[in-house]
């Protein structure tokens, strides 16, 4: 039998989602409850795991480390030879981070971090991955029109600048290390810090010294 | 060869709408939902991280264009839980389920916070590096998973049939092609390859443009 009435749950056998209600807010309630009913998923666990992503991890972690780079050359240096390790002993560690390499812009060249296959993004540094980093216009241009991509974040390179895009293929997370504004020799770390957005730390934005 | 998610270089796309910094908040409370649900569940172990993304783009492509981010993740983990034989079609037709106690491998509450902080790396011992930084190498064409037709590759096909340069070497890593299918972790050497925008894509905006793509050594040979 045929069952392709538009938004009726129909039988695939590839595909048995398509047994659970179409509308996208019901299918998750459906799931939760099933999942919670045969004990596969505690909970109390889904909330500790948003209070982790909504309260806890997120780009001021990677600023953190960011500001760091900027003011203590030694930590500079560990962040080259071993970023992962490095941001571990800053007490920053984690799934979607296991394997972490920072990228230095330079006043040659700007680095851009997307993933053209999924959205594979550092979370232990930078949290959950805004919309944008997701869609499928990012994930698309990214790579072939970096400019015209950056152009939108209002973003425009100097003259001359070479890009180079990061396309996360594999378990190594991206971290852009973008130039420290002049006229910030007099901040502390914490000041530092609040100039570098999440944006800064993907490539499609650069941080601003405070007026 | 391809699949609906390897997008890399499309046409076609919109503009790229921005949105405020800081930690980005949640659309919808489904999709925050959605997210714990799958990573609460990818907690059973039942799957690879690999597996899971095959699952994604093994969605119909009609499914995968029409379906929000999170719709993907909900679809692709309600069909791993079938596969893996944890929930039944009979259940999620009902949408729901008989109570049962607690599963042996149930992420709880308090072991979330270890379990998100330790991760799980994906280096291995494995066999020497064949490449070295500076070396040029060509990639596989066309794109395609060696090992099971239609299987799971983290090859794009934009950078298919490329001559590049290793730039990083990152030692062996599990290799996603076996992995996504049960077919053991393989590792494999795991390198950064850059390559010239303008060779992969005829022109560039600006002659100096890169790509680079993390690849495993079977996708390369020497160039």
């Amino acid at each position: 039998m045929l069952s392709h009435h538009a938004g009726m749950p129909h039988d695939d056998p590839d595909h048995p989602h398509s047994l659970l209600p179409s509308d996208p807010a019901l299918r998750v309630k459906a799931l939760e409850s099933i999942l919670t009913a045969k004990g596969l998923v505690d909970p109390a666990a889904l909330d500790a795991i948003l209070e982790t992503y909504e309260r806890k991890v997120g780009p001021h972690l990677g600023a953190r480390v960011v500001a760091r780079a900027w003011s203590d050359p030694g930590f500079r240096a560990a962040l080259r030879a071993d970023a992962t390790q490095a941001i571990a002993t800053m007490g920053i560690s984690g799934r979607q981070g296991e394997h972490i390499v920072a990228v230095e812009n330079t006043p040659e060249t700007h680095n851009m971090v997307v993933c053209t296959l999924c959205s594979c993004y550092p979370w232990p540094l930078l949290g959950i991955p805004p919309a944008w980093y997701k869609s499928d216009a990012y994930r698309a241009r990214a790579v072939r029109e970096p400019r015209k991509v950056l152009a939108e974040f209002g973003l425009t390179l100097p003259e001359g600048h070479k890009v180079r895009v990061w396309d996360s293929t594999a378990e190594v997370r991206y971290l852009v290390i973008p130039m420290r504004p002049d006229g910030t020799e007099e901040l502390g770390d914490e000041e530092l810090a609040a100039l570098v957005t999440r944006d800064c730390m993907i490539g499609t934005g650069l941080p601003e010294a405070p007026r | 060869m391809s699949r609906i998610h390897d997008m890399g270089g499309r046409y076609g796309d919109g503009p790229v709408v921005p949105e405020p910094q800081g930690i980005a908040p949640f659309a919808e409370d489904w999709h925050r939902r959605a997210l714990a649900l799958t990573l609460a569940a990818g907690g059973l172990g039942a799957w690879t991280i690999d597996a899971a993304r095959h699952a994604r783009e093994s969605l119909r492509p009609t499914d995968y264009a029409r379906f929000s981010y999170y719709e993907k993740w909900i679809a692709a983990l309600a069909d791993l839980l079938v596969d893996k034989r944890l929930v039944s079609r009979d259940e999620l037709a009902a949408g729901k389920a008989e109570p049962a106690p607690p599963h042996d491998r149930q992420l709880r509450a308090g072991a979330v916070a270890g379990v998100l902080a330790r991760g799980s790396p994906y280096t291995r011992p494995g066999p020497a590096p064949a490449f070295a930084p500076g070396d040029r190498v060509r990639t596989r064409l066309p794109a395609r998973n060696a090992h099971l037709p239609g299987g799971h590759t983290r090859l794009p096909g934009y950078a298919a049939g490329h001559v590049g340069t290793v730039i990083l070497g990152h030692g062996a890593h599990v290799l996603p092609d076996t992995n996504a299918h049960g077919l053991g972790e393989q590792p494999e050497p795991l390198y950064t390859v850059a390559f010239a925008a303008a060779d992969l894509w005829g022109t560039a905006e600006h002659p100096g443009d890169e790509v680079t793509l993390d690849l495993w050594q079977s996708y390369l040979e020497p160039a």
